[in-house]
């Protein structure tokens, strides 16, 4: 059934003016989880870093681990938005914004995670090229610097990414509120009125952005993926570190996104609008991303299986059939075996079905990441020095924070954004085949919602 | 570059007293974290004696190798410090400027040795170990990364008295604290610069070898191998 103009406003404006009780205990579990990281991470401060599972020579872990995760799930939104938005898929419409959401939210977490981890996490603002009286810089050659730069341009490129597209539904939320909510939300219309002018520079806006995002995200996780392989650390040190990673991050953000719309679909009452359209093209790219997670793990192992060295080698069966093959096989089972025959079968290939494999792809892309960093650091090259590692609760807890914090800011911004582009979805009633709009949409004339330009043909249902 | 400090160690002689280790202790004011950390693989010794077990019963031998940072020419633990806290000094050393260090553990981690130790907590002696603390040299905190810096100290003060005098430093004038107290004169440390000095002849011995040589760090720490 078609929705017209002003259902889809009153639709998708409704979390905003009103919340059940069930998200507001949503927001407490999730807020109390970030304040137990809050007090493991003040806890850590007072102790010192030994509180941690940490040792030598396993100097990075669960941490690293869950920075290379929040960044990798990061890729999801901004890369699919902006790939799809420049394809002019249509079916893009409804997805579009919270997927861009997931990226700004997990790099907040992402750039979080080693703002703790450091030793001196209160001399964290040394990576920044300050001005000082010391007339010291960062260490340029440092991957940790590159870091830096890449992960707070990423941060600053996807916020614009995500703000831009949202500014007409600002000026939507601003026309149909009163009081102070209107006056916030004018200030974040930016004095949006609809005009064709500000219709024109937007969309300008937009491609600049989507085109010039694109280049910015896979940058991101090649550059994570140097932090091991610039090392001479056995199976860190790869040339196929960066494409690996950037797949492994777009497989992981998928996989988030699909949960999050199918969670967003239940909990808000979406599903007019994330329709089994959407899991199925979103499953057969996840379906695409699974095989190609595959090949590189292959062409990894293999090729340091041939290249039969003693140190790697070390690190390849203890992945394989020593102490941590246990991981090893159920990421092998969660990254594909699982996910495969759910995506791959049409049949299967429902909401559920790609629910339950976007799940499994999350774990098994986490365990991937520890089993990336902890195996090999546990067996250097001297044999003496060989050690092993397990969590505290200080780690735990902070890892569990990380997810309460995604989930917080995601349920915050579902309260004051609109979690699917309401602009978008007008544009998408469009019957037209490309050709050229002159009248206005219909139902969009209270926030002027004027349309020049050809528009692309809609292929949904 | 005047100076190219270098070490020798003769693993003939080595007998794994681990003399060593406890003037190092010493004389860097390098804290003793405990058993319990040190279960955890927290001890932290600048210089550590590895032992090899080689043969089964009932004829096992066990092998000791000292091993403490190379001072590598191409150390991986440089580049890959964000603050410049791992540096190199114009006389070749691999320094280590504790004030800089953040401790995000990159270079431990870069470290083909595992020679960097790491200060988990705040750095505590068991009494009356905290009276003997060594002046010349600085105490770190909670969150620094520290390691070997071949007695950076004593470098210095011999360098300064060479000045006072107004001579060139002579060879065995000074030495670190590991080589000093090693019984079985397993550790030599000198300047290979000086091709009179012991640690020059001995390095151009036939049994000299690199520790992890096929890496390409470039060590200035030369191992003997064994003869038998």
């Amino acid at each position: 059934m078609q929705r017209t103009a002003e259902q889809i406003e009153k639709d998708l404006l409704r979390p905003i003016f009103r919340s059940s009780p069930r998200y507001w205990i949503a927001v407490g579990i999730s807020s109390s989880l970030v304040l137990a990281g809050v007090y493991a991470f003040g806890y850590q401060l007072y102790n010192g870093i030994g509180v941690w599972g940490i040792n030598s020579p396993v100097f990075w872990a669960l941490d690293i681990t869950n920075f290379v995760f929040w960044i990798g799930i990061s890729h999801a939104g901004t890369l699919i938005s902006a790939i799809l938005r420049l394809c002019n898929a249509t079916w893009r419409r409804p997805v579009t914004r919270c997927a861009e959401a997931i990226t700004v939210f997990s790099i907040i977490i992402g750039g979080l995670v080693p703002l703790c981890h450091i030793g001196r996490p209160w001399l964290a603002y040394w990576m920044i090229p300050y001005p000082n009286q010391r007339c010291i810089w960062p260490n340029f050659r440092s991957p940790l610097a590159w870091d830096f730069f890449a992960i707070s341009t990423y941060l600053t490129g996807s916020t614009t990414f995500l703000y831009l597209p949202t500014i007409p539904d600002f000026a939507a939320i601003r026309d149909a509120s009163k009081g102070l909510r209107k006056r916030i939300y004018s200030m974040l219309a930016l004095g949006w009125q609809g005009t064709p002018r500000q219709w024109q520079r937007l969309e300008i806006a937009m491609h600049i952005m989507a085109i010039a995002i694109v280049p910015v995200a896979v940058s991101v996780h090649t550059i994570v993926s140097w932090d091991f392989s610039m090392t001479l650390v056995p199976m860190w040190h790869s040339s196929i570190f960066g494409p690996y990673f950037v797949i492994g991050a777009i497989f992981s953000g998928i996989a988030a996104l699909i949960l999050a719309m199918a969670l967003l679909r239940r909990f808000l009452h979406l599903e007019e609008y994330l329709k089994p359209v959407h899991f199925n093209n979103l499953g057969k790219l996840l379906l695409t991303m699974s095989l190609l997670w595959f090949y590189f793990t292959f062409a990894e192992r293999l090729t340091t299986w041939y290249g039969n060295t003693p140190a790697e080698m070390t690190v390849f069966w203890e992945t394989i059939n020593q102490h941590f093959a246990p991981m090893f096989w159920i990421m092998v089972l969660c990254n594909f075996v699982i996910p495969l025959p759910l995506l791959a079968i049409k049949k299967l290939r429902t909401i559920i079905g790609t629910a339950i494999a976007s799940g499994a792809i999350v774990v098994g892309m986490w365990i991937e990441r520890f089993l990336i960093i902890v195996p090999s650091l546990d067996h250097k090259f001297l044999s003496y020095s060989q050690g092993s590692y397990r969590p505290t609760w200080v780690e735990d807890t902070l890892m569990a924070a990380s997810f309460g914090m995604m989930a917080l800011l995601y349920l915050l911004f579902a309260k004051f954004v609109p979690m699917i582009s309401i602009w978008e979805m007008k544009v998408g009633l469009q019957p037209h085949g490309g050709g050229i709009v002159t009248t206005e949409v219909p139902g969009a004339k209270r926030h002027g919602l004027v349309l020049e330009g050809p528009l692309p043909t809609d292929v949904e249902e | 570059m005047p100076h190219k400090w270098a070490m020798v160690v003769d693993l003939d002689r080595c007998t794994g007293c681990e003399a060593c280790v406890v003037a190092c202790h010493a004389e860097n004011n390098i804290p003793t974290v405990g058993e319990d950390q040190a279960a955890r693989g927290r001890a932290m010794h600048w210089i550590r004696v590895e032992r090899y077990w080689e043969g089964d019963f009932p004829n096992p031998r066990v092998r000791f190798q000292p091993v403490l940072c190379q001072q590598c020419d191409d150390a991986p633990c440089e580049p890959v410090c964000p603050t410049y806290a791992s540096y190199h000094t114009s006389e070749g050393l691999n320094q280590q400027a504790y004030n800089r260090c953040i401790g995000t553990r990159f270079c431990a981690n870069a470290c083909p040795y595992n020679v960097r130790v790491f200060n988990f907590f705040d750095p505590k002696w068991d009494k009356p170990l905290h009276l003997q603390l060594n002046p010349d040299v600085s105490l770190r905190s909670v969150g620094i990364m520290e390691k070997c810096n071949f007695c950076a100290q004593r470098i210095k003060s011999a360098e300064i008295q060479a000045e006072a005098e107004t001579r060139e430093m002579k060879d065995g004038e000074f030495t670190t604290a590991c080589a000093q107290s090693c019984a079985s004169e397993a550790l030599v440390f000198g300047d290979l610069n000086d091709p009179q000095s012991k640690v020059s002849r001995l390095a151009s011995s036939n049994r000299s070898t690199k520790l992890l040589g096929e890496l390409g760090t470039k060590p200035n720490v030369t191992y003997l191998q064994r003869g038998t």
